[in-house]
């Protein structure tokens, strides 16, 4: 098991309430834990990437934006799109296919968007979303509007072109932007202790000449600081930041992958000692924020909140035909 | 109206949607100060500064993938590529992101974007210099696909192209930039997926793209000599293409050839003639004849660049053959 990085007590941000976190990272859980049973049992199809064992970073790092701030997600995306405000039944619906979904039953569990709470999108390509987070940086800057953008990917999106270019024009433009690495430790089958030849990938960002961050992302009080001071770097002008949080993938790369690719010991390791939620609740009843009726109290009401939604998404019609050619382009042009 | 060269209209065209609407702005390698390697868009950077000039690193995918990103939240970017050969660097976000967007959200994206680039051959820069890759995009669901054959086209359809909500993959032509035309004063559009007539005719019609509608032309009048009477049609707009405007042509004239510089396996030459089969074939005379790039790179050697395109006596041989004369 890799070893994390201690992280300090930081103090928590006064704006922030540390029981909503757990709350959030709760409902991540939970919601993750019903796609996996509906997809098990086949009520949902297609496939599903679940982002159980990183909670602790969407939820920590969406808490330190502004509500009109972007963000970009990826394949593993449900987690960013909670965290960021998205609904559960129109999460659910979308990952029904059914038509009252966020895309209208047309992306589906990896495409799920709501540009108005600033999700711009997760993505299906690994790296995809690098360069659209830098351009929706550009945007924010030229328009002047205080915005800035955190993008969400991972330890195998840190090897393809589009992490060095974005990375690389970024800086060169000095973008508020936030690239924020998920080390998960695996890409599909591939573990990031073999495919990158260096410790962090946080020390990628001494090749763009800006600051590069490791982090606890089993901690949601670590990841919220580091992304608030990228936060306010970005936004007072200054540029990009490299955030690293070293995380896990709980389960496979897809649910249902047999994961013949590493030991069991390993996942059950992780599983059992940096449990992020469990560390989290833990940390809250030390520090007198929380007991433990209250925390069950919030398992059962988020618990009753993904039921309803799980209802809302089976009983949502499907989308109708005339839907196949919907959309494809948009009419309206900028005519004065 | 006065003539002015094809990279003129386009620089025009630049300038007047960049004063007209505070959210367009420029994109690309070396655009500014030096004005794109074609010379496009020069004296735009000192017009308009380096905030809506933006210079950028050689790195075509965040290029792409940064105009994807900033269409989306509210700007109207045009992107430059170089030379249309290193589109292959940009296409995840060409492909994967920009065309999908919208449709994949189920509508809620806008993605107003423009991405210019230069294709074709004759000037010796041999393969990875000269494609004419347009078929590739066009099969892409979600793009839209210009190709412009003269200045006045160029600019009415690029001011178009910045003002359409989809992205559009702008196809200039490096040997049309010195050539000129004239071009209407003023602001004025040509809208999207609407072909144009370049020459009238009753024998035969050619359906020609960029640079391919000037061979054709030259080709007719050699024709109009010998008796043949040719009309030339340019779709201007791959996608959208207007098909009713070919299909109007064939049917007067019964006779179809379909030109393009692009290699002809698997070229958008093989799809103009598959609808002209589909839906004309009652008025056809001969089977559509195609006339196009040969299948294989572009090579260096003049003898050898000469063979690989169409050109003016190829078009005009073509023709009579279909004719039987």
């Amino acid at each position: 098991m890799p070893k994390s990085p201690r992280s300090g007590r930081s103090t928590p941000h006064p704006d922030f309430d540390p029981l909503a976190l757990y709350r959030t990272m709760v409902t991540i859980r939970l919601f993750e834990e019903k796609v996996g049973e509906l997809f098990t049992a086949a009520r949902i199809h297609g496939a599903v990437h679940l982002y159980l064992g990183q909670e602790a970073v969407a939820t920590g790092a969406c808490a330190a934006l502004e509500a009109e701030d972007y963000i970009t997600s990826t394949h593993r995306g449900h987690g960013h799109c909670i965290a960021k405000g998205g609904r559960l039944d129109s999460m659910l619906a979308e990952i029904f296919g059914k038509a009252t979904g966020y895309c209208k039953g047309k992306g589906g569990s990896m495409h799920i968007a709501d540009l108005d709470s600033g999700i711009l999108g997760a993505n299906g390509i690994v790296g995809g979303g690098i360069p659209i987070a830098t351009g929706a940086a550009l945007a924010c800057k030229l328009q002047r509007n205080g915005r800035i953008v955190l993008c969400f990917f991972s330890d195998g999106a840190s090897n393809e072109g589009s992490f060095h270019e974005s990375l690389n024009l970024a800086s060169v433009l000095t973008l508020p932007v936030i690239f924020l690495c998920e080390n998960n430790q695996w890409a599909v089958s591939t573990p990031a202790s073999w495919s990158i030849p260096i410790e962090n990938v946080a020390d990628r960002s001494a090749g763009y000449g800006m600051p590069g961050v490791v982090v606890d992302g089993c901690d949601p009080l670590a990841v919220h600081q580091a992304v608030q001071d990228a936060a306010a770097r970005a936004r007072s002008g200054q540029g990009p930041t490299l955030i690293e949080a070293k995380t896990y993938r709980w389960e496979g790369h897809y649910k249902g992958d047999p994961q013949t690719y590493r030991s069991r010991q390993e996942v059950e390791e992780w599983r059992r000692e940096r449990d992020p939620i469990v560390l989290f609740q833990h940390r809250l009843e030390t520090d007198g924020l929380m007991d433990e009726p209250r925390a069950r109290r919030i398992h059962e009401e988020v618990q009753r909140a993904i039921e309803v939604a799980v209802a809302y998404a089976e009983a949502s019609p499907e989308p109708g035909p005339e839907l196949l050619y919907a959309d494809l382009f948009a009419e309206e042009g900028s005519e004065p | 109206m006065s003539p002015i060269p094809y990279s003129q209209a386009i620089r025009d065209a630049l300038r007047e949607e960049m004063k007209r609407d505070p959210c367009v702005f420029l994109l690309g390698e070396d655009i500014g100060k030096h004005g794109g390697a074609f010379g496009v868009t020069r004296g735009l950077f000192d017009e308009f500064g380096p905030e809506r000039g933006i210079e950028t690193p050689i790195s075509e995918a965040v290029i792409a993938g940064a105009a994807v990103g900033a269409a989306i939240a509210g700007c109207r970017p045009v992107a430059e590529i170089m030379y249309m050969d290193f589109v292959t660097l940009a296409m995840d976000q060409i492909v994967n992101q920009a065309a999908k967007m919208r449709y994949m959200f189920g509508g809620k994206a806008k993605v107003p974007l423009v991405i210019r680039m230069p294709s074709g051959a004759g000037r010796g820069n041999a393969a990875q210099h000269m494609q004419s890759l347009e078929a590739w995009f066009c099969h892409v669901p979600g793009l839209k696909v210009v190709m412009p054959s003269t200045p006045a086209d160029a600019k009415g359809l690029l001011k178009s192209a910045i003002r359409d909500d989809n992205p559009v993959i702008f196809i200039e032509h490096k040997l049309l930039y010195a050539v000129k035309g004239d071009v209407p004063e003023g602001d004025y559009t040509i809208p999207l997926g609407k072909a144009d007539v370049k020459r009238a005719g009753q024998d035969v019609t050619i359906v020609a793209t960029s640079r391919m509608v000037q061979f054709a032309l030259e080709a007719s009048d050699r024709l109009a000599s010998e008796g043949i009477s040719a009309e030339v049609v340019d779709p201007r707009t791959l996608v959208p293409l207007d098909l009713e405007t070919i299909l109007a042509s064939v049917r007067r004239t019964h006779v179809a050839v379909v030109v393009h510089e692009a290699p002809r396996r698997g070229g958008y030459g093989a799809e103009i003639a598959a609808e002209i089969q589909e839906q004309a074939f009652d008025w056809l005379d001969a089977p559509v004849a195609r006339i196009c790039g040969e299948d294989v790179p572009i090579p260096f050697s003049k003898a050898l660049e000469s063979l690989a395109i169409p050109d003016t006596d190829r078009i005009a041989a073509g023709v009579r053959h279909v004719l039987g004369r």
